[in-house]
């Protein structure tokens, strides 16, 4: 179990890494997909099956899908070496630096963050799958955000027609 | 057990991948790179939002609005990027670059 965890969190850290990295835009796009399928295992180590699917079929498939199109459209080259001024470096390191640090420290003062994971107890039968909970959910007590979220649906599809038009006029 | 996966595993693991992105934002100069070391720092809080979910179990059941919110939250990632690539191509008909530094004014 835990040695799966670290397994899988190494490939998203190592895919994200590679996002940062690598100096081609599209080896960039594959690194991001490769982290993403490792977010996703996580996320189906902790039970989250309809998430971890999503999260696959959504981040991985179309978003990368339409990064990836958009780059070899574009012909986007990959970025000419250029020093940058150490300012640069040493500023955007210290931020890194300085984010973990405060994540380890808030996370060792916090007795929540020491649980173990508590167990589930088993349901069998019809309706008691995580899909089943979370749709149930979404068309009860959240029915007022999913109708907000069509709406930017339709707005972002609108949007993206006008602003794609050759002239923007 | 030693062994023995913690919230504080998870939570470390988000933090780390969204300053991963965070530095892919502040060091790159590619805008396409910058927008998707965003999408990673998104991807990295919704590790967050299941760890909690998971770990919040009441009668026997993780609590699912912590993934109710996860599904909002790739819906809104979804529409963002569908808006960002296409004023990134509207950017690059009128500029011929992607490269942020060479991006100093909306106006042509």
């Amino acid at each position: 179990m835990s040695f799966l965890f670290y397994l899988f969190s190494a490939l998203a850290l190592m895919g994200g890494i590679g996002v940062v990295v690598n100096r081609n835009p599209v080896s960039a796009a594959f690194s991001m997909i490769i982290s993403f399928l490792g977010l996703a295992a996580l996320f189906i180590q902790l039970d989250a099956f309809l998430v971890g699917i999503l999260q696959i079929l959504v981040y991985a498939g179309a978003i990368m899908v339409l990064f990836l199109f958009i780059i070899m459209l574009l012909d986007v080259r990959e970025e000419e070496k250029r020093r940058r001024p150490l300012i640069n470096i040493i500023g955007a390191g210290g931020v890194i630096v300085g984010f973990i640090a405060l994540v380890i420290s808030v996370l060792s003062r916090s007795d929540v963050g020491k649980a173990t994971i508590p167990a589930l107890t088993e349901v069998e039968g019809p309706g008691t799958s995580d899909v089943h909970h979370i749709g149930e959910l979404l068309f009860s007590t959240y029915w007022f955000p999913v109708q907000i979220v069509a709406v930017l649906i339709l707005v972002a599809t609108v949007g993206v027609v006008v602003l794609s038009k050759k002239e923007l006029k | 057990m030693e062994s023995a996966l913690t919230l504080n595993h998870f939570l470390l693991v988000s933090g780390v991948l969204f300053a991963i992105g965070l530095a892919g934002v502040l060091v790159r100069r590619n805008l396409i790179i910058i927008f998707m070391c965003l999408e990673l720092m998104l991807a990295a809080a919704n590790l967050t939002l299941v760890a909690f979910s998971r770990f919040n179990v009441q009668d026997g059941q993780p609590n699912y609005d912590g993934q109710v919110l996860l599904f909002f939250i790739i819906t809104v990632a979804a529409a963002e990027v569908a808006v960002g690539l296409a004023i990134i191509v509207a950017l690059f008909r009128t500029k011929e670059t992607t490269d942020v530094t060479k991006v100093n004014s909306m106006k042509y």
